[in-house]
């Protein structure tokens, strides 16, 4: 349990998040959400729900976001379902973040695919930049985390930082990412080599005709 | 290779909008009434005709797993589809291009094999990490209700049909079908025991079918262009087209479409730019995603890259995530490193896999560091084969499979380590 999220002290969080409600754009959102679910089986809408929550106590921290526990309170009593029900999704699943992180969650894939490909150069340059692995920086900026696969092995290695994939990296181009990220920038998403998607870097081999939309 | 003529995924790399206009162009929901005037008996019929095998990993009869669902269903049970997209396997990442190049294949996929099956509704389970790509996803089913395609009365039809996204949040295990439905419930991601299957008892107690999102997207154009164009790729029992996804060591890693059975060297050769180093550099490859146990170089070279072939040399097609690691690689690390994916997505539930995986890492940490005795690999070996076929779900013999895999064939290497640490003689080469 070395690597468990050290939560705040829940006085200090019931105090700052236990009035949390949705804003009124949100609270639109969970009727939307809620409805894809056949009646009576609003429980199916916790996980969309704990994500829309996570992203507005993002919104309000001007951070990627988390779930203080009354934020899970209010969720769980929303779909009419026992706290524990609601909790044990959001310590399952890996996207909610059950401590405080930075502006910038900087999520380095470290899966085979992405290590033959160089991920421990896109782990140093995060390092390089005064990144510790499960830690936010001192400026509140960046938290550092590996994840495992993310599903975009063809462009190996890649980071993804809030809700964009940063691909095909070197040392060099996390470094760049990084910086203009700490500027306030938004650098482009995708892959950081003169290539489209998942297509070979150099032109495809196959479809050559659908390059000039001509198809 | 494959003529572009005969390609499914037309726009996999993105050169054209993935919106319902330039799918329309493309050939998507071209007459998709027509398709469905035919009724639900023939489209299975035909998709079984194709040789359809399912496109997630475990190649059952695309076909064949749908006509196990009740032929009328039931007041109050309604049948569902729920479309695996939690693509998570290392090393896969087909599904990603075809959710957000090309999603109106899959939507409209989603509407034929539902109306073939009988089901009310499908659900799409996408991964949560795809955050941009579920952003198009349900952009794409708004559209396609925009225009009728699916809902009320879908495509003209007469038939009522819904589509769903769901998304996920992080938790490979979720790409296990009965997993999956425990996770669209509201739960946590744990699968459930079997029998009931899901075509009987699935998502809410009513039957479902759970597919892989290429083996959907498919459907639409097995149909329009009949089962025995997609027969005619491939070879027996290992029929059509499939999305390779290339990674690793060589010079140009991607996806492509390609008929089942190419030639890895083909495979590698014409689209991926070659082994890093060329073919004598080549090591080993993990031919279909993390699960599946690698095969030295020497074995794959000439091998046909479908389910029988691969099964032929100990592996598996998986989903044709292909690993290439070339004579640079710590093999013993890179292993290791799936091990730790193992442990990290382990759900807990069984014992066997809960404990398993993290004992299994260990081993593999001190062997990658040669700070071990040989007997224990042997003793790895062992426990590998305790935890394999004993817990409630595949992950325990994924976890177990590589590791065997890398014992089998690079059993010396390890030696080597352990006795470089512990300053045995190295036994020489007889000259």
């Amino acid at each position: 349990m070395s690597d468990a999220a050290h939560i705040p002290d829940e006085a200090e969080v019931r105090a700052r998040w236990g009035d949390f409600k949705w804003t009124e754009e949100n609270a639109e959102k969970v009727k939307v959400i809620i409805g894809r679910y056949p009646p009576g089986r609003q429980q199916s809408a916790v996980m969309p729900l704990l994500d829309l929550a996570q992203r507005q106590v993002g919104a309000q921290t001007n951070t990627q976001g988390w779930l203080p526990v009354p934020v899970i309170e209010y969720v769980a009593a929303q779909l009419d379902m026992p706290y524990i029900r609601a909790f044990e999704v959001a310590t399952f699943y890996t996207m909610y973040n059950l401590a405080p992180v930075g502006r910038y969650h900087v999520q380095v894939c470290g899966t085979t695919p992405c290590m033959l490909r160089g991920s421990d150069d896109v782990m140093r340059a995060c390092k390089d930049r005064g990144m510790k692995k499960g830690e936010t920086t001192p400026d509140g900026l960046f938290t550092l985390n590996e994840v495992e696969c993310l599903g975009t092995c063809a462009n190996a290695p890649m980071v993804q930082i809030n809700d964009d994939n940063y691909e095909d990296l070197t040392y060099e181009t996390t470094v760049a990412i990084l910086d203009a990220l700490a500027r306030g920038e938004t650098p482009k998403p995708g892959p950081q080599i003169d290539r489209q998607f998942a297509a070979p870097f150099g032109g495809p081999t196959t479809l050559k005709h659908m390059v000039n939309n001509d198809a | 290779m494959l003529d572009d003529k005969d390609r499914i995924f037309t726009n996999v790399y993105g050169y054209q909008d993935w919106g319902v206009d330039a799918a329309v162009r493309r050939g998507d929901w071209d007459n998709t009434k027509d398709l469905l005037a035919r009724g639900p008996d023939a489209i299975i019929e035909e998709i079984k005709a194709s040789g359809l095998r399912g496109r997630g990993g475990a190649g059952f009869p695309t076909g064949m797993k749908w006509s196990f669902m009740p032929k009328e269903p039931q007041p109050g049970r309604p049948s569902l589809l729920l479309i695996n997209a939690d693509e998570s396997e290392p090393g896969s990442c087909k599904d990603r291009e075809i959710i957000r190049h090309d999603p109106h294949k899959l939507i409209e996929g989603a509407l034929v094999a539902g109306f073939a099956m009988r089901a009310r509704a499908a659900y799409i389970y996408i991964r949560g990490e795809f955050i941009r790509e579920a952003e198009t996803l349900f952009a794409a089913v708004q559209q396609a209700y925009d225009r009728g395609f699916i809902g009320k009365n879908a495509c003209g039809s007469g038939y009522d049909f819904d589509v769903f996204v769901h998304r996920g949040a992080g938790a490979y295990i979720c790409g296990e079908e009965t997993a999956q439905i425990e996770s669209l419930e509201g739960k946590k991601g744990q699968p459930r025991l079997k029998p009931p299957f899901p075509a009987g008892v699935g998502l809410y107690g009513c039957p479902t079918t759970v597919n892989n999102v290429e083996s959907i997207a498919v459907t639409p154009t097995i149909l329009r262009r009949s089962a025995s164009w997609f027969s005619s790729i491939g070879r027996e029992n290992n029929k059509g087209t499939k999305l390779f996804q290339i990674s690793g060591h060589v010079n140009t890693p991607c996806v492509v479409e390609e008929a089942m059975g190419i030639p890895f060297r083909e495979l590698i050769e014409k689209h991926a730019g070659g082994i890093r180093g060329g073919w004598d550099n080549l090591l080993a490859v993990i031919p279909g995603g993390s699960s599946v146990p690698l095969v030295p170089a020497a074995q794959i070279m000439d091998a046909p890259m479908d389910f029988d072939g691969l099964k032929a040399l100990g592996s598996g097609l998986g989903t044709a995530a292909v690993i290439v690691m070339d004579k640079s690689t710590d093999i013993v690390r890179a292993i290791s490193r799936i091990s730790y994916f193992y442990k990290h997505e382990s759900c807990g539930q069984c014992t066997p896999c809960r404990e398993g995986t993290g004992w299994m890492w260990r081993v593999m940490e001190r062997l990658r560091t040669g700070e071990a005795r040989i007997d224990e690999i042997d003793l790895l070996e062992q426990v590998t084969r305790q935890v394999e076929g004993h817990t409630i779900c595949a992950l325990g013999d994924a976890a177990a499979w590589p590791i065997q895999g890398l014992i089998r064939h690079f059993r010396p290497e390890i030696e080597r380590r352990i006795n470089e640490r512990n300053g045995a003689p190295q036994l020489q080469a007889a000259e």
